[in-house]
């Protein structure tokens, strides 16, 4: 004789797990005063040339370093070494993300008390990325000026979940007729109040602008 | 293609509870807000290929989509947004800073047959 099966509250956030380890880096973070910056684009917006182009700039009056996810090259990471800053390669294999897990390991041995920026570049891809917190003080959402004025509009979520846009390849806007405008309506209507800066880390213009937000930010890590 | 490690998620979160409450888990009712970033679909195809060879083996996927609730200072009340993206509030048109309901990814309920 079967009975019918009872429904039982459970109530868990399937990513508690990831939630926990993200926790636990925040806290580090905090405690060793490092300000933790993520990256997230589509493949070719060009967050390395932009991370690179950072990194030389602030390496002169703090200490950086950089995490970099990649699925399978350390091309990113060896480009990145070029700026002289502690660069490490995490190789996700399939995975099309990275994970607060996967951050904490790589960091594992680092320091961290001896930095005062962490930045780490995720897999290029704008949807999986925007369900993994990795406990960083501030999320970067980039796209460039060839892929599109609507590009926040098909990836609400991960613009969503940033804190700040970068529009980057600024140098072509005017070859490729970017609507700056439209833009930023569409950046408002998915994320109203973002921050957003118009970068070019060819020429380096905006790049000013930027850093000096980068360092209010870090000044005032909880504001 | 994220939705396989989410599947993963939820059968380790199902068998940790089944086992807890001590009975077969028939099915797994799942919350899934719109701004959650996974896809409906994916999670209910990914779901049956990593349920295979597991104790939830014959356990279904129920999923509940969450429609998007945004507070708008402006009517100081929580609407849903007509567009299910723009966070923009229906009644005034002014855009909100946040959204109340829509980041849901939780296993709500399990269905346990004793």
């Amino acid at each position: 004789m079967s009975t019918s099966p009872r429904l039982v509250q459970v109530r868990q956030h399937i990513l508690k797990r990831n939630d926990e380890a993200a926790r636990a880096l925040r806290l580090r973070f905090r405690a060793a005063g490092v300000y933790a910056v993520s990256l997230v684009s589509s493949p070719g917006a060009g967050k390395t040339a932009f991370l690179e182009r950072v990194l030389s700039s602030l390496r002169n009056g703090y200490r950086v370093a950089a995490l970099v996810g990649d699925l399978a090259t350390d091309n990113d990471a060896r480009r990145l070494a070029r700026a002289q800053v502690p660069v490490k390669q995490i190789i996700t294999g399939t995975v099309c993300h990275l994970e607060a897990e996967m951050v904490a390991s790589a960091v594992e041995d680092w320091r961290l008390d001896e930095l005062d920026f962490l930045f780490v570049e995720n897999v290029g891809n704008l949807v999986c990325p925007s369900t993994f917190d990795l406990g960083e003080n501030l999320r970067l959402v980039l796209f460039s000026v060839t892929e599109g004025e609507d590009k926040p509009l098909k990836y609400p979520t991960i613009f969503n979940t940033a804190d700040a846009a970068i529009i980057t390849k600024i140098d072509l806007a005017a070859a490729v007729e970017f609507d700056a405008a439209a833009a930023q309506r569409s950046i408002q209507a998915v994320r109203p109040g973002m921050e957003t800066f118009e970068v070019s880390a060819k020429t380096g213009q905006g790049m000013e602008e930027w850093l000096r937000f980068l360092r209010r930010q870090q000044g005032n890590p909880l504001g | 293609m994220h939705e396989l490690s989410i599947a993963l998620s939820i059968l380790d979160l199902a068998e940790e509870e089944g086992q807890k409450r001590g009975g077969r888990v028939a099915a797994v009712h799942v919350k899934l807000g719109r701004h959650s970033g996974i896809v409906k679909e994916a999670l209910l195809s990914s779901f049956e290929m990593a349920r295979e060879g597991t104790a939830l083996a014959q356990a279904e996927l129920m999923i509940e989509e969450v429609p998007l609730v945004i507070h708008c200072s402006a009517c100081a009340a929580d609407q849903t947004p007509s567009s299910a993206y723009e966070l923009r509030c229906p009644v005034c048109g002014a855009l909100s800073h946040e959204i109340v309901i829509g980041r849901e990814l939780e296993v709500h309920a399990l269905e346990i047959e004793s």
